[in-house]
């Protein structure tokens, strides 16, 4: 009787313990709207799906937007390549892309709209001379043909590679746009864009990439081919190293009602301010 | 009334027997998680390739899953911050135990305890801004993010548990073994290193077990100091661990994808290597038991 009344209180808390861990983890998911479970939960919710580095925009616009209709918006940061082909076989709302639109996506129906662009700016201490590099020099020495500084301009001391780790949107944004994908030299690879600016900041020969948005005073921006990443020149194109962050929608479907407010949203006036707030350049 | 009473105790009985379930539970949800998602990855990738594949490129056209220089990284990393951390610890340890003025153990006690409270990040940040600069002046490199940085931090970071464990093994020793040996005429360090280091072996074994434990877990100091591309290990170039793979791109991956099931695998070694080091320390503790 004894060991009979202590087993079931054993089994009655161990229930308890169970039940009370899994509602309040699925309380969590909802929360961030970040899980599948939240779109069967809430049919309205507007669903988008692709680019990592979006991340932070998407968030930000999708919270305000929860705020002002109560509709949430959830995010699955896939990559923009799964993202495309999620809207493209109607598995979420909205795709998020940050590159354009390739010529054959673009014969299957789908529609790419500019919602802000996103400048990489390039790097290097404070102490080193060098101003300006343009983009075939960038090039070469991420790929390792040119090792040393007085070979670009500056002072005689050997070029250290600072980049960011496999799959992160910036170092496949630089990479892209320079063309250097799967040939950069890497001295360290980081996984944040605040470490990168704190190791160039520490060594005179440093070089590395980060969004413009985040780049700091204790480290130099170098102009690209004499043009310097400011919000005009990111605007009309002239900095080259910057990518689009691209809204992909069907061309011949209707979205529904919330995911079309949700749309509207993101290109209204009132979302210009939230997306200069997350570091990057409104499209229009 | 003693039928209450009972009732209570038994009651009292089922919640203990509960929480106790809580850790087992716990090693079990994880060992069997991390089993069932490590294994997917390498057996699409093969173990040969896996373990021995000398390149790690996740991202390019044609993927490549080697983690060889992760786990040679892994073992010279550790290998290298218990040869510098033992010595250091093991005599710290002797200098408390038998030597050292109170005051003085005191205080070189307190410091050991606070050294142990210190989060890694720090140890890391530290690294980062001091140590890196630091080497790469001293050696005259390009960049100091390297092996050696982040074998100076892990050497730091296992002496704690190297000072304390072989402290309390050296402290056991039954007096009268000294007193013995004092007896026949031996002097204070010939006492010592003959007869109270001889007599604590097995739990000095075990402290310096529990370092590598220390060293080849670590991933938030390392990571900052290492600059993490997957090289091979040498002393003077950047290198990333096992346990900095696994941290540093698991943010990144796509859910179900190859690379992320690569990346459990990873851990899966890594839990490998730490299952054969608690069976090294088991081995160790039963031994200290038996003598």
């Amino acid at each position: 009787m004894k060991k009979m009344i202590g087993f079931l209180t054993a089994a009655l808390l161990f229930t308890c313990a169970l039940t009370g861990c899994g509602s309040s983890g699925s309380g969590n998911e909802g929360e961030n709207g970040n899980e599948n479970e939240a779109v069967s939960a809430d049919a309205k919710a507007v669903s988008t799906d692709g680019s990592t580095s979006m991340e932070k925009v998407i968030g930000a616009l999708g919270e305000a937007f929860k705020e002002n209709n109560g509709i949430p918006v959830t995010y699955s940061p896939t990559g923009s390549g799964s993202g495309i082909t999620a809207v493209a076989e109607g598995r979420c709302d909205i795709g998020l892309s940050s590159r354009e639109l390739k010529e054959e996506e673009i014969a299957k129906g789908l529609k790419g709209t500019v919602l802000a662009l996103d400048g990489i700016a390039v790097i290097v201490n404070p102490d080193n001379p060098v101003a300006d590099l343009d983009m075939e020099t960038i090039a070469k020495i991420y790929k390792g043909e040119i090792t040393n500084w007085k070979d670009a301009g500056g002072n005689d001391g050997e070029i250290v590679l600072i980049g960011r780790e496999a799959n992160s949107g910036t170092r496949d944004g630089f990479e892209s746009i320079t063309d250097t994908k799967d040939a950069c030299q890497y001295r360290q690879e980081l996984s944040s864009t605040g470490d990168v600016i704190t190791t160039v900041m520490n060594n005179p020969n440093a070089i590395g990439y980060a969004s413009v948005a985040s780049v700091k005073d204790s480290v130099k921006t170098i102009s690209v081919d004499n043009i310097l990443p400011t919000e005009e020149t990111i605007k009309d194109g002239s900095y080259k190293i910057q990518r689009p962050f691209v809204l992909v929608t069907k061309e011949d479907t209707n979205l529904s009602d919330t995911a079309q407010k949700f749309y509207d949203f993101c290109l209204s006036e009132d979302a210009k301010t939230i997306i200069t707030s997350a570091g990057i350049v409104p499209a229009n | 009334m003693k039928n209450k009473a009972n009732t209570l105790e038994t009651v009292v009985h089922g919640i203990f027997l509960i929480l106790g379930l809580i850790t087992v539970g716990a090693v079990l949800l994880i060992s069997i998680y991390l089993i069932v998602s490590g294994l997917p990855a390498i057996k699409e990738i093969g173990l040969w390739n896996f373990l021995f594949g000398g390149e790690w490129a996740p991202s390019k056209s044609d993927p490549q899953f080697g983690i060889l220089p992760f786990i040679l990284t892994s073992i010279y990393g550790t290998a290298g911050a218990i040869l510098i951390g033992t010595p250091i610890g093991f005599f710290t340890s002797v200098y408390l135990a038998k030597m050292a003025p109170k005051k003085m153990k005191q205080i070189v006690s307190s410091a050991v305890s606070l050294l142990a409270g210190i989060p890694s990040v720090v140890y890391g940040l530290v690294g980062m801004l001091v140590l890196v600069p630091a080497i790469r002046k001293i050696f005259q490199l390009p960049d100091g993010a390297s092996l050696l940085a982040a074998i100076i931090v892990l050497s730091i970071m296992v002496l704690p548990s190297i000072i304390k464990v072989s402290l309390t093994a050296l402290e056991a020793v039954p007096k009268e073994y000294e007193e013995g040996s004092f007896a026949l005429g031996s002097t204070p360090v010939e006492t010592y290193f003959k007869i109270s280091v001889p007599a604590a072996k097995s739990g000095i074994a075990t402290a310096i077990v529990l370092g590598v434990g220390r060293a080849i877990g670590e991933a938030m100091a390392v990571v900052m100091v290492s600059g993490n591309v997957a090289n091979m290990p040498s002393l003077f170039e950047s290198v990333r661990f096992l346990t900095t793979a696994v941290s540093s791109e698991m943010s990144y991956t796509a859910t179900g994808s190859l690379h992320q099931q690569a990346l459990f695998s990873i851990a899966l070694v890594l839990f490998l290597f730490i299952m054969l080091i608690n069976a090294t320390l088991n081995f160790f503790l039963k031994k200290k038991k038996e003598s």
